[in-house]
């Protein structure tokens, strides 16, 4: 079959919605795609332990720090699985890493923002894992077979998140002045950092529309961006705190909240690096690799020396 | 203090708790930062184990007293002249063969301690013991797994666990010699001595260590001091970041 009809084929399975699977022909560029979107992903996993990680020694009671603990691990455990999936594409998670600690690959930009008090792993747990629930509940249905049962794991665990997220802040809100306040500050520093972790506007998304017809996407960022806000403004009237945007107000015709202007000069500035923890954070990714080096070798070397004892006792 | 319930008792339970606390703690603060994920999550479900265990001690222990604290009172509201962990779990972290030398000289005891809790005539301790030994079976399966990859491992990694050992080794014993509290209750059949301990503890670390390729250390140095509230200068730290919440923002909900 020449490459014509292959692609033909493909894109026929595709608007069929039957899965691709890891040993099936794929175009190059849907290969290259798919391990760029999904490496990237499981480096925000990874790297999104850090902020939230910030507060573990610090969780203000026993029933808090285990909740925070366990969350932190999950999205540990879901960086395992997107790597997993990655490697079906033919990659080492060696190889991600290292282009993650190179600089070469990126990570969700949200977690270039720094978390600064307890009310803070609330705002996390509502806005960020909800902004991220909003993405990966469309990518359930990616066109890509692995990456898709990854998904429907992980979509499991990260309702709890947000939840969990939400009842912290609640508590908040329940409390003092003290804590309310809290509540507002963390509030107005993630609420525009959410927004943007949907993405450049249609207009500007330059991945976007070949990701739409192969189905790695299903939904455009703006779209996903306006049913995050239409969600979310609802909650934050509950809890009695401010959205920080003037320009929010109910569109009755549309059925939809409407919003001000992202500050997109922002967004770029941090992507480009030039985030308060940019440095910080992959500094931590770094260290953390290259102070293991020597476990990983020592473990590899051990694995090597049981198994070859196991073959001088049974020939 | 709850009319039948015993000081020592109360005592004990504290000093459970704060064992279970402190280390879970320390293990906690590798959460983001382990030498590889699967250990770094695996080091996190231990923390959680510790954390969960330390709250049954705490309950409990605020049960015997009777006095309307909860255990949030008992982890946050006590200096550390009031903690009563063995030094040997609030050493910081060090590279990773420090924390698996802890971890392990920790669970060589905790394991067969816990053994014989599960028969203590007290209930709640039983009880306890009921609920923590499985999770302490994997601790120490786990310890002693990466003992013999570090120690028979590669040349670094046997000088890293070899170091880390010996650093460890002068403050194993202090779980084993009885406070007066403890030697009250051993008095009582409430909980097991150290003879009924000792051999089990320390066939488990002749045995791992040899297999290890690694050498006993013959440091003749014990410390002791944490069953009576005298630390070392690196529990007053971790507990200023554990309590910083409660101190700062007095008697509120979180
Ligand atoms: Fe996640
Ligand atoms: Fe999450």
């Amino acid at each position: 079959m020449n490459q014509q009809d292959l692609e033909s084929r493909f894109q026929d399975k595709i608007d069929r919605e039957v899965k691709i699977e890891a040993k099936d022909w794929m175009p190059d560029a849907y290969r290259k795609t798919l391990i760029r979107q999904i490496s990237q992903h499981a480096h925000s996993e990874v790297v999104g332990m850090l902020p939230e990680g910030n507060w573990i020694t610090r969780a203000p009671s026993l029933r808090r720090k285990a909740a925070l603990l366990a969350k932190v691990q999950d999205e540990g455990g879901h960086g395992l699985y997107l790597y997993a999936a990655a490697e079906t594409m033919g990659v080492s998670r060696d190889q991600l890493l290292d282009e993650l600690h190179t600089g070469k690959a990126k990570y969700s930009s949200i977690f270039n923002y720094p978390a600064l008090s307890w009310a803070d792993m609330g705002a996390i747990g509502w806005l960020v894992d909800g902004a991220a629930i909003m993405n990966q509940v469309m990518l359930q249905r990616t066109s890509y077979g692995p990456y898709s049962r990854a998904m429907i794991r992980i979509c499991k665990e990260e309702s709890f998140h947000q939840r969990q997220g939400y009842e912290i802040l609640l508590t908040l809100v329940r409390g003092s002045a003290e804590q309310k306040a809290m509540a507002q500050d963390s509030l107005n520093r993630w609420w525009w950092p959410s927004l943007m972790m949907f993405g450049p506007s249609d207009a500007e998304s330059t991945h976007s529309a070949q990701s739409m017809a192969w189905k790695i996407k299903r939904k455009s960022n703006d779209v996903l961006r306006q049913a995050f806000v239409d969600a979310t403004v609802p909650q934050a009237q509950y809890l009695g705190l401010t959205i920080p945007d003037p320009d929010l107000k109910w569109n009755e015709e549309t059925g939809h909240w409407e919003f001000g202007p992202i500050d997109w000069d922002e967004f770029w500035n941090v992507v480009k690096g030039n985030g308060i923890c940019n440095r910080q954070r992959l500094r931590d990714r770094v260290n953390a690799h290259e102070e293991g080096a020597w476990v990983r070798d020592a473990a590899l070397a051990y694995a090597e020396k049981k198994q070859a004892r196991k073959a001088v006792v049974t020939p | 203090m709850n009319q039948t319930a015993s000081p020592s008792l109360f005592q004990f339970a504290l000093y459970m708790a704060d064992n279970c606390l402190v280390l879970g703690h320390r293990l906690g603060e590798w959460c983001g930062h382990g030498p590889v994920l699967e250990q770094d999550i695996a080091m996190t479900n231990i923390s959680l184990d510790l954390i969960g265990q330390a709250r049954l001690y705490y309950q409990y222990a605020a049960e015997l007293e009777g006095k309307g604290r909860t255990e949030d009172d008992l982890a946050y509201l006590r200096s550390e002249r009031e903690y009563t962990n063995a030094l040997l779990v609030e050493l910081p972290n060090g590279d990773f063969a420090h924390t698996i030398a802890r971890q392990f000289l920790f669970d060589a005891w905790h394991l067969p301690f816990l053994k014989t809790m599960l028969s203590s005539p007290d209930a709640g301790l039983a009880d306890i013991a009921g609920k923590a030994v499985k999770e302490v079976t994997y601790h120490l399966k786990w310890s002693r797994e990466w003992v013999l990859r570090l120690g028979d491992g590669t040349d670094e990694s046997h000088q890293r666990m070899q170091t880390a050992l010996d650093e460890a080794w002068m403050y194993r014993l202090e779980l084993l010699m009885p406070a007066p509290f403890e030697q009250r209750l051993i008095d009582a059949g409430v909980i097991a001595g150290p003879d009924e301990i000792r051999n089990d503890w320390e066939q488990t670390i002749a045995d791992t260590l040899r297999e290890a390729t690694l050498t006993t250390p013959d440091d003749p140095a014990v410390q002791t001091g944490g069953k009576t509230g005298i630390h070392t200068e690196h529990l007053g730290h971790m507990l200023a970041d554990l309590q910083y919440m409660q101190r700062a923002y007095p008697g509120l909900e979180w």
